[in-house]
């Protein structure tokens, strides 16, 4: 904790419910659902003027919250990089949207919600951005198979 | 034709002529989709002239073109608009599947590509390639020529 | 005598005389027009065009019925790919856009779960295919950090020489897409042969014109190939001349700058906060370029300027993309005077294929081999992101590994899905015909969009 910059340290105080690593030498701050706003909108007055990207991974039956939501913040005046990383459960995932804090975070989202399910509230317009809007199911969740077609090959028997 | 008429006189029969006219200014309708387009649309710039064949002008209207190149990989919210597209284009029209992605879903054997663009338009040349250079898409509409020159106009 | 007859007759007879200098009669001001007064030139201004009453453009007393809603693409001929924008019109200005994309998804986040990370850069390699090697070297990047290890120097320095020339390759595609959009019609033809030396040179090194699938992690796939340095050397000489010919075609264009002055212009508190990068961020005046501020590759070395616009306009990001171009010829000059010699990859056979000839030789190798092209190298858990400047902006690569030979969860960030959200921003209360300009100078690429 004492090689962390002066600004993550005041981070650090301020929210006590946020765990700080540094796993390869980058920072990442794991956030609890509940405060995934406030310490979003902290870090964006901290010096975190971009919202590089906001993704999320499906961890199945690996963790105890299914989804993760990873945002990847980025500080110009400081020339530092964050990610802010917070849980959502397998029944209703709900996780505050980020677009209040940076606009840019508005095709990001949506793209998780195609993707993944995830719903982002306060999100200005949350459709389907990649997928046509009539799809069935979140395509990058691991339960949704990747949906190809058996191969036949020249001289191979038939495959039913 | 025993004997070569005098002057300055062509003779043919209606067929030969309508191909020959068919194939000798083919406009393209443009559906680059993809990393295909660029590999079209280099074809169409100076090093592979497409203007000798009388093809470079791309018509973005397709009521006033007769080939569709598929020039990439056709996903499940294009693949609706690329019929429509199909369907706008006036008789005779010939389609050619450019690349590995249109001809058969390419390496993305997955949920969001039409697996080969033959489910949904009648194909006339497959060009393979990852993407195809602008030497194997010349050929692909060279042999394309050549089919349409063998062909009857009256089906 | 006779010369008393002849000057009278001279000053009485009003004839021009053939062979004297001037006639000599005097004109009537019969039927005389006036030139040069003000009233005429008044109407002059007005047929010339040079002065507009355009109060029929701005007038406030439009109700909400004059408004309409108008799809272009997507399937559009403006060169840019599958891009659909709804735009509501009120007369000829645009009111308000909503891109809508999604027409090129390929799904590519989910192959990368099937495919190993040593396939993984021919599907990265395909999501923005105009700067391929930038993709993969993103890649590669993040799986380096989960295995920690490190490229030897000389596969740092040919990854910098590649990518620098994937960039101005790039950016010449910019240009003649550009130029074509906006009626430079030539510009596209001269782009695209630029761009055939390059996409030669990429042949010979990597095998591949486009998605060449190159730069792997552990290093590159080949060293480059003897004699390289005459073709570098040939783009060197070659592209700086022909760049100034099309500075001369452009840059004091009266139509190109009344085109791309002013329009589309985008400040840079907006770019900030939609997370723009790359040209149009720094074409409104944002110093931000990830090649300075996160070295990657050991580009440090190198010396280079990063070009700043002023008022994020379209013309400033043209200006911007031609001195990039220059810069990284700059770069490309330096990495070819100082190659260093060495591996081309690293040494762990864990990781990288032995080469071919070994393969008869040692059974180790071949097991290697074998294992590698089937299973592939398992990458410790842990997660990273590894970003990379694009000739699009920020590409970054977010990767997860759960301990397997396949990545748990591989996700792009895409520099032209950000550079997209601009668009409504760029294209407010400006003319319709500004539009296929501003989309231009954001120079998206759909398949990094869609993915």
């Amino acid at each position: 904790m004492s090689e962390l910059n002066p600004i993550l340290a005041g981070l650090a105080d301020a929210h006590p419910n946020v765990s700080f690593e540094t796993p390869h030498g980058q920072l990442v701050a794991r956030v609890p659902r509940e405060e995934w706003l406030v310490f979003a909108a902290a870090c964006g007055d901290a010096g975190f003027e971009v919202c590089v990207d906001v993704t999320a991974v499906d961890w199945m039956r690996q963790r105890r919250e299914r989804f993760e939501v990873v945002a990847n913040l980025l500080s110009m005046q400081h020339r530092l990089r964050l990610r802010i990383i917070t849980t959502a459960p397998r029944v209703d995932p709900r996780v505050d949207s980020l677009v209040p804090v940076w606009p840019g975070a508005n095709f990001a989202e949506r793209e998780v919600y195609d993707m993944f399910g995830i719903v982002f509230d306060n999100h200005p317009d949350l459709t389907r951005i990649l997928m046509p809007d009539d799809w069935e199911g979140h395509p990058l969740r691991k339960d949704f198979g990747v949906g190809g077609v058996p191969v036949q090959f020249k001289m191979s028997h038939q495959v039913n | 034709m025993a004997t070569t008429p005098p002057g300055n006189l062509l003779m043919t029969t209606v067929e030969r002529a309508a191909n020959w006219a068919r194939t000798r200014s083919m406009f393209p309708a443009t559906f680059g989709l993809a990393c295909c387009a660029i590999e079209m649309m280099a074809t169409g710039a100076a090093h592979y002239d497409l203007a000798r064949f009388g093809m470079e002008v791309f018509r973005a209207s397709p009521r006033q073109a007769d080939l569709m190149i598929v020039a990439g990989r056709v996903s499940q919210k294009m693949a609706p608009v690329l019929r429509q597209v199909y369907d706008q284009m006036p008789d005779p029209k010939w389609v050619i599947s450019m690349g590995a992605c249109a001809s058969s879903g390419g390496m993305f054997n997955n949920y969001a590509l039409v697996q080969g663009v033959d489910q949904i338009v009648p194909v006339d040349i497959y060009v393979p390639g990852c993407p195809p250079g602008p030497q194997s898409l010349m050929h692909g509409i060279l042999t394309l020529h050549d089919k349409i020159m063998s062909r009857e106009i009256v089906n | 005598m006779t010369e008393e007859r002849t000057k009278e007759a001279a000053e009485t007879v009003d004839i021009w005389v053939a062979g004297t200098e001037e006639p000599q009669f005097s004109p009537t001001e019969e039927g005389t027009q006036e030139i040069g007064t003000e009233e005429s030139e008044a109407r002059l201004d007005e047929q010339f065009g040079r002065v507009v009453d355009d109060d029929y453009i701005f007038d406030d007393e439009v109700d909400e019925d004059e408004r309409m809603i108008v799809n272009m693409g997507p399937q559009h001929p403006s060169t840019h790919g599958v891009l659909r924008l709804q735009i509501e019109l009120e007369g000829e200005i645009i009111r308000r856009t909503k891109p809508i994309i999604g027409y090129l998804h390929t799904g590519m986040e989910k192959t990368a779960e099937q495919l190993t990370f040593g396939q993984g850069p021919t599907n990265v390699t395909r999501m923005d295919y105009l700067a391929p090697l930038h993709g993969e070297l993103a890649f590669s990047l993040a799986v380096e950090t989960l295995l920690g290890v490190e490229v030897p120097e000389r596969a740092a320095a040919i990854r910098v020489l590649m990518t620098e020339l994937n960039r101005v390759s790039s950016h010449l595609v910019a240009l003649a897409t550009n130029g074509m959009d906006i009626g430079a019609l030539s510009m596209m033809i001269y782009g695209f042969r630029e761009r055939e030396s390059i996409l030669a040179f990429f042949e010979k090194t990597t095998g591949l014109r486009m998605n060449h699938n190159y730069i792997r992690p552990g290093g590159v796939a080949a060293d480059l190939p003897p004699g390289w340095k005459d073709d570098v050397g040939a783009i060197l000489v070659d592209l700086p001349e022909r760049l100034a010919e099309y500075d001369d075609l452009l840059k004091d264009n009266p139509i190109w700058l009344a085109r791309t002055k002013d329009v589309g212009v985008i400040s840079d508190h907006e770019c900030i906060a939609y997370g723009i990068t790359g040209p149009p961020l720094r074409a409104s005046g944002v110093q931000w370029d990830l090649r300075k501020a996160f070295p990657y590759s050991g580009i440090d070395r190198y010396e280079f300027d990063v070009p700043v616009g002023e008022t994020g306009d379209v013309y400033d990001r043209y200006r911007v993309r031609v001195e990039e171009i220059h810069e990284s010829l700059k770069i490309v000059e330096q990495v070819m005077d100082s190659m260093p010699l060495g591996d081309y990859r690293i040494d762990d056979r864990k990781v990288t294929p032995p080469p071919r000839a070994r393969i008869d030789e040692s059974m180790e190798a071949l097991i290697h081999h074998f294992k590698l092209f089937t299973e592939g190298f398992k990458v410790p858990a842990g997660e990273t992101y590894a970003a990379v400047e694009s000739p699009r902006g920020e590409l970054g690569c977010y990767l997860v590994s759960d301990g397997e030979a396949r990545p748990y969860r591989m996700h792009t960030r895409a520099p032209s899905f950000a550079n997209l959200q601009a668009l409504p921003i760029a294209m407010a209360d400006s003319l319709m015909a500004d539009t296929v300009a501003t989309i231009a100078s954001m120079d998206p690429v759909m398949g990094d969009v869609d993915r």
